[in-house]
């Protein structure tokens, strides 16, 4: 049928499948690239409306995540402190410093300061903060070290599998108590104390949820 | 009969000089599958002519009505996907309604297809030939019907497409389908069933394919040679074109059979691996594969007598063929109908009190009326199959064909319903009901459907005929020889 079509059409079956091979894989490791959450998310550093250094005050003047995420261990909800915690310092250091002027505005109005989300669980998924640190999960394991970020960027993918990695493994991921908060420490078994993270699991009933409705409620 | 069998009944004659030197079995005249003794080229003519000649006027009519019905459908999908689930009628303790039903419903019309091109090929029956391609375009169709409402049913309709939901593929939720649930197995059955469906039908066309490239080439048609000769892939029906081709089918052949039978096995463990009563039966498997194959051959029958009349194809799909489909109509319409009883006498021979009550319930409650339907469609109607004078009125069979259709859907609508909304629980009993948007998503299906077939009709060869040639009288080599067979 050389009438019909040319001689290199008895290429194309071949040519077909080739090009279906190839576009399949790149196509799949494209997705795998950029459509997961380790690029969608990881690397969002929104520019802040006060340009809080966490650096700064978590990092070199060494204050505490809970001063100020104050309900983070009671709440399944670790709260952005309000304008009258950073006015607890602020009226007395730095307060006349331009860069606080839309704290300052706020204290006086009332009306909260608008700060960027970073992190932002979906609505259908259930995620309690107070559960996590009290059972020696520290920040850092979802947040990264944010006492060395000037500007806070989201840190971890923070997709279903990252969070199953833990759930399935959580002996891995968990430190002593003091060190929750302690962004610069090590889980216990990078100390190489995994016995001791065993026990514990064990001991403080550590049973992170795998089935659907532990997280999706 | 036969004269030998007469004289080898121990009478003395037989150590006289009368007894035969050989014994001649009776020949008993084998139907023609092609009558009036048509040649190849009438074959050939009959069959491509649907697709070269203008399109007629029935087929835009046609059409037409078919695209109006299946906008019920894209309505239906669209509102559900645009409000949610909750449009359709499902509600505790009826969590599966239609959607299962309808699914169910068009999965088993697809089996027909499946039979005719693969146990029947293995089985050599050669009947096949002129009903095969249709049945299995009927098939392919009908899967994609199906496959609608296991898709849509998740609402989010993306999400099924997602890895990991459906199918499993590694995915950045760390999660795999769940392996352990016949649903999923669905997943497998249903994607196989349609994957080796198309393979087949495509294999099968390829000669046909290339037989219209040729004649659309030598009318001078070159955009549809074109078109047809991509898909032929080159066909030039040498002998190793031949050769590769009959090999590839007889594979495919063989393994599309244990399909016929695993696909709606897998579909009836959706219901029997669960512990509802009703749906908890051991029988469920050979019952569903058994109900398939009679609601295809009704399907089949319902598209092809009235194509058989539009085309004038008396000649190619003969009295015979219908026969043959009756019968088997016939048979496995006995099977469900045993099924039905032997359900029963379980029910009561179990001594299980929740078991027996699921069936009282299911004949002479709420849903009596659709269970007598369906006692009455599938039962009842199939044994009327028995009558030559039945089989050979056609539009008789063709209106009981109808009737085959009805009465598995509702089938599945009593077994799907009637068990769930009389459960363990006196206190969540209830009463369901289909929603505007499920009548809508499955009237429009037959739309769907319809418009799949009409370009089917329209655009592909319409029967196989090369197949239809070999099992011409003047195909065999050893025409007049009694028993011979076509060889090649």
């Amino acid at each position: 049928m050389s009438k019909i079509f040319p001689k290199s059409a008895n290429a194309l079956p071949l040519q077909i499948v080739l090009f279906l091979a190839v576009a399949g894989t790149v196509a799949t490791a494209a997705v795998t690239y950029w459509v997961t959450p380790k690029y969608t998310r990881v690397g969002y550093a929104p520019t802040q409306p006060v340009p809080f250094d966490h650096a700064l005050h978590a990092g070199q003047l060494g204050i505490n995540c809970v001063y100020c995420h104050t309900n983070v261990e009671k709440s399944e909800h670790s709260n952005v402190p309000s304008t009258s915690t950073c006015m607890a310092c602020h009226s007395i250091i730095k307060k006349d410093s331009p860069l606080l002027a839309p704290v300052r505005a706020s204290f006086e109005t009332g009306a909260p300061v608008p700060w960027v989300r970073i992190h932002k669980a979906p609505d259908y998924v259930y995620f309690n903060h107070a559960v996590h640190v009290n059972r020696g999960v520290s920040c850092v394991e979802c947040h990264g070290k944010v006492n060395e970020m000037q500007v806070v960027k989201h840190d971890q993918p923070q997709s279903m599998s990252w969070c199953l990695d833990c759930h399935r493994n959580p002996e891995l991921r968990i430190r002593d108590s003091k060190d929750v908060y302690n962004l610069d420490s090590e889980t216990l078994a990078a100390q190489g104390r995994l016995e001791e993270a065993i026990a514990r699991v064990h001991d403080w009933k550590i049973k992170p949820p795998q089935s659907c409705s532990g997280c999706h409620r | 009969m036969s004269q030998a069998h007469s004289q080898s009944s121990g009478a003395p004659i037989l150590h006289g000089a009368g007894v035969l030197r050989e014994v001649e079995p009776a020949v008993l005249p084998r139907p023609k599958l092609v009558e009036n003794d048509r040649s190849f080229a009438w074959i050939t003519d009959k069959v491509m002519g649907i697709i070269e000649g203008p399109t007629p006027r029935w087929w835009w009519w046609s059409m037409a009505v078919a695209v109006f019905v299946a906008s019920f459908t894209v309505m239906g999908l669209a509102y559900l996907v645009s409000t949610g689930t909750g449009t359709w009628g499902l509600a505790n303790p009826v969590n599966w309604g239609w959607a299962i039903v309808n699914f169910v419903f068009w999965i088993g019309i697809g089996h027909a297809g499946t039979l005719i091109s693969a146990i029947l090929c293995l089985l050599r029956q050669k009947w096949r030939t002129s009903v095969n391609r249709a049945a299995e375009a009927m098939t392919i169709f009908a899967v994609v019907c199906a496959g609608l409402f296991p898709v849509f049913h998740t609402g989010r309709v993306w999400f099924a497409l997602y890895p990991g939901f459906l199918f499993p593929f590694p995915n950045s939720n760390g999660i795999w389908p769940n392996f352990h649930s016949p649903l999923e197995w669905d997943v497998f059955a249903i994607s196989t069933y349609g994957t080796v469906s198309a393979l087949f039908w495509y294999v099968g066309l390829l000669p046909d394919l290339a037989t219209a490239r040729d004649r659309f080439f030598v009318a001078g048609r070159m955009m549809r040679a074109k078109i047809y000769g991509f898909f032929a892939m080159g066909w030039r029906g040498s002998n190793r074109h031949w050769s590769n081709y009959e090999m590839a089918y007889l594979l495919l052949a063989g393994l599309s059979t244990p399909l016929v039978l695993s696909v709606h096995t897998i579909v009836s463990f959706d219901f029997a691996v669960s512990l509802v009563p009703g749906w908890h039966t051991t029988i469920f498997p050979p019952y569903f594969v058994a109900g398939a194959i009679f609601s295809g051959f009704g399907m089949v029958l319902t598209l092809m007598l009235p194509l058989r009349s539009i085309y004038r194809m008396n000649d190619l799909i003969t009295q015979y063929h219908i026969d043959c489909m009756c019968k088997i109509t016939l048979a496995t319409g006995t099977m469900v109908g045993y099924a039905y009883a032997m359900e029963f006498f379980i029910a009561w021979y179990s001594a299980n009190p929740f078991e027996g009550f699921a069936f009282i319930n299911r004949a002479f409650g709420h849903y009596a009326w659709a269970y007598w339907t369906m006692i009455s469609c599938n039962v009842i109607t199939p044994q009327l199959f028995w009558f030559r004078k039945v089989r050979e009125n056609t539009a008789l069979v063709w209106v009981l064909s109808i009737f085959v259709n009805v009465g598995m859907w509702f089938e599945r609508f009593v077994i799907t319903v009637t068990s769930l909304a009389r459960d363990f629980l006196p206190s969540s009993w209830g009463y369901y009901s289909p929603t505007v948007v499920d009548i809508f998503t499955y009237f429009g299906t037959f739309g769907v459907f319809s418009v799949l077939f009409l370009l089917f009709v329209r655009f592909v060869p319409l029967m196989a005929v090369a197949e239809i040639k070999a099992v011409t009288p003047q195909a065999d080599a050893h025409a007049g020889h009694g028993h011979g067979e076509a060889h090649h």
